[in-house]
């Protein structure tokens, strides 16, 4: 609590516990195609935040109202290695909440031709499965998932399918992607804006809003989240700051 | 719902069910439908119907889960498995669990939590009939059953959703809308002072264009605030 | 409040009405204040006296407070005091030295013989503080309430129940010969003759607290037939 109301003080003067700038990012690490065995992967680290993501693809049948295109799910599990609060069992609120806004952001900024992935139309499609596993939780989840969900997709390969049998480790080509959607979630504490918060400056925020923002500066997707409410004013502040810092994060890619 | 494709959802200036692009539907709202329940409310618009009740404050059990200093909100959004045209299965869905996530924080900004330690407030909905906008139709439903029940608010939380189709921005999706849309803003304030608790958004817009639709949104809001009152008022008017 | 007009229904105050302005009245019950304006918390009824507007909620659970006088059922009897349901999200426990004057050798006498499981008591709040809340059965007017019938009332409603300077549980009082004792918790105690005709008229004054002419309506219920 003693470090809590410590957090509250120095963000009143503009200042951060670990010497940052309200709206700059920790350092981060990016490591492609880590896993072999998926088709493809990423391990995105924000400060202390390390994140995986890894795309499987699998056949399926399409759903009845879009016979012609493949099929996209994304599912997030705070495994208990990565924080005291996180225990086993089925998916948490959180991590429920999770995976629905990294499937949003990517889902609705048409990122994957998803037609591309008809093989019968009506009856066989490619699905294309993002697991997002969080290997160590020290706060933005979101933008660190998003990141590693968009780079994992970018690298992934679509296997060699003969005979009614996918051909593990043989590719055909690469997952073909119209647009890359980055995720940037603003958070205000006081009357601040602050962008990339820590575990323990998360636990002291008022409101969050995370937004997808396209390359062609279309926003998206948004969620908001916070036990306080925020104005008019507020949100578009919010979009601002991280359709600027998307443009940052975007150089990354 | 089929999402069709290249579907013309607005001709000569009007959508398919005859609104023009800023019309809501056809708004129904009735406080006080359970007597069981401390609160409860059914707000229907168009036809996506949803019944909410409140229970509590009550003690919150097991133990560990309760707040010393205040009450927590614990929300369950449910759909009736009747309530769209393929059944849907019993149980919750990943969706649903999210719906109920970003309900219960649509309310934590407006009740005197910390009034009630160690309690729970629960919000129970269930969408009798879905056909678009079920959670902010939800919030409305959840807003009148709160006060119904007595609990102390700061003030009502109106709801409702925006969104773009062949272009031009609308409000209060219907179901065919909301699954052939080019956007999808579900919305939700108080109705005084206009702080946003609930706000999500799938699809494209400009930045400008989320700021107009926030515009006509809060104006539509007045209208359904004023619905909400008289729903209130209507519970007592004998 | 403006006089109480023949019928019709009172005025109804909802969350976040603005009521008035602090620079024109003083915020009393029900309400909060919110950058020099009064703002109702609760559905409920409005009530201005003198400079004062308070809002009574027409529902809501009881929320203990201190000197509150209530009644309650003994739930569980344990080893230093009592468990006790006051009609609120909160239990009450009333400790053995809030409970009884005489001392007592615990190790002789089972406390049961006090209070036991299923006793309806008249007691007072000693403290209630983040959900703890103590009870006494010091004074005169606390006991144990035998025979009897217990009703239930939305607790905010207790003063209307008990009318002015209680002129209205007087009235039912004597119009069904009864004995009855009014918890601030909503739980109501009636003994005596036509407990039947007095639980009618105190489910009334619950239901129809928000309209005028009360008084009236409760008389007449009460003087129909062999009243």
């Amino acid at each position: 609590m003693l470090r809590a109301n410590y957090i509250l003080k120095l963000l009143e003067k503009n200042e951060r516990i670990d010497g940052r700038k309200l709206d700059e990012f920790r350092q981060i690490n990016i490591e492609k195609n880590i896993i072999e065995k998926a088709e493809g992967s990423a391990r995105v680290k924000i400060g202390k935040t390390d994140v995986i993501a890894g795309i499987k693809m699998e056949i399926e049948t399409p759903f009845p109202d879009t016979p012609n295109e493949g099929m996209l799910k994304t599912n997030a599990e705070f495994a208990p290695i990565a924080h005291p609060d996180f225990l086993p069992g089925p998916p948490s609120e959180d991590a429920t909440e999770l995976a629905r806004v990294v499937d949003r952001g990517i889902r609705e900024s048409n990122s994957i031709d998803l037609e591309k992935l008809c093989l019968v139309e009506g009856q066989k499609v490619w699905g294309v499965f993002i697991d997002i596993h969080i290997i160590n939780h020290d706060g933005n989840l979101i933008d660190a998932s998003s990141l590693a969900s968009l780079i994992a997709l970018m690298n992934t390969r679509i296997p060699k399918y003969e005979d009614e049998k996918i051909i593990r480790g043989e590719y055909i080509g690469k997952l073909p992607m119209l647009h890359t959607p980055i995720n940037v979630t603003v958070s205000k504490i006081l009357d601040k804006y602050v962008v990339d918060l820590t575990k323990e400056e998360e636990d002291v925020l008022d409101a969050w809003l995370s937004v997808a923002v396209r390359e062609d500066g279309y926003i998206c997707s948004m969620q908001k989240g916070g036990a306080k409410g925020l104005n008019v004013k507020n949100i578009d502040e919010m979009i601002n700051l991280a359709a600027k810092k998307s443009k940052e994060l975007r150089k990354l890619l | 719902m089929a999402k069709i494709k290249g579907i013309e959802l607005i001709k000569d200036g009007k959508r398919l069910d005859g609104r023009k692009p800023l019309q809501i539907r056809d708004v129904e709202m009735k406080v006080g439908i359970i007597p069981n329940a401390n609160g409860s409310a059914m707000v229907r618009f168009g036809k996506t119907i949803a019944v909410a009740a409140v229970y509590g404050p009550r003690l919150l059990l097991p133990k560990h889960l309760q707040e010393g200093d205040k009450a927590i909100i614990q929300c369950r959004y449910n759909m009736a498995p009747f309530s769209t045209d393929d059944r849907v299965k019993p149980g919750s869905s990943r969706r649903e669990i999210e719906i109920s996530k970003v309900i219960r924080q649509a309310f934590e900004p407006v009740l005197f939590l910390e009034n009630y330690p160690k309690t729970t407030i629960d919000i129970y909905i269930e969408i009798i009939q879905a056909d678009g906008s079920t959670r902010v139709t939800s919030i409305n439903a959840a807003s009148l059953a709160l006060a119904d029940a007595g609990v102390p608010m700061k003030d009502l939380v109106v709801a409702l959703s925006g969104g773009k189709i062949n272009g031009t921005l609308i409000l209060d999706l219907n179901g065919l809308e909301d699954n052939n849309s080019e956007a999808d803003m579900p919305m939700a304030f108080t109705a005084n002072k206009k702080e946003i608790t609930l706000l999500q958004m799938d699809g494209e817009l400009k930045q400008e264009e989320i700021k107009k639709l926030m515009t006509e949104m809060f104006k539509a809001g007045e209208e359904i605030y004023k619905m909400q009152i008289k729903a209130l008022k209507d519970r007592y008017s004998e | 409040m403006t006089k109480e007009k023949e019928n019709g229904v009172r005025e109804i105050a909802f969350p976040g009405q603005i009521l008035g302005s602090k620079s024109e009245y003083l915020p009393s019950s029900g309400t909060y204040e919110d950058n020099g304006n009064i703002v109702s918390k609760y559905l409920g009824i409005l009530v201005k006296s003198g400079n004062y507007i308070s809002v009574v909620p027409l529902a809501g659970v009881y929320v203990p407070k201190p000197g509150d006088h209530v009644i309650g059922i003994v739930t569980a009897v344990e080893k230093v005091g009592w468990v006790v349901d006051i009609n609120s999200p909160w239990e009450a426990f009333l400790s053995l030295s809030e409970g009884v004057e005489e001392f007592i050798d615990l190790k002789r006498v089972l406390l049961n013989r006090y209070y036991d499981e299923g006793d309806v008591i008249y007691a007072q709040i000693l403290s209630a503080k983040r959900g703890d809340v103590q009870l006494t059965m010091k004074g005169p007017a606390f006991k144990k309430l035998r025979e009897g019938v217990l009703v239930k009332i939305t607790p905010s409603k207790v003063p209307r129940l008990i009318g002015k300077e209680g002129s209205m549980i007087n009235l039912i009082k004597e119009k069904t010969k009864t004995m009855i004792r009014v918890g601030q918790n909503g739980i109501v105690w009636i003994s005596g003759e036509k407990i039947d005709k007095a639980i009618m008229a105190i489910k009334k004054i619950d239901e129809k607290s928000h309209i005028y002419g009360l008084t009236d309506e409760i008389t007449k219920l009460l003087s129909d037939k062999d009243g």
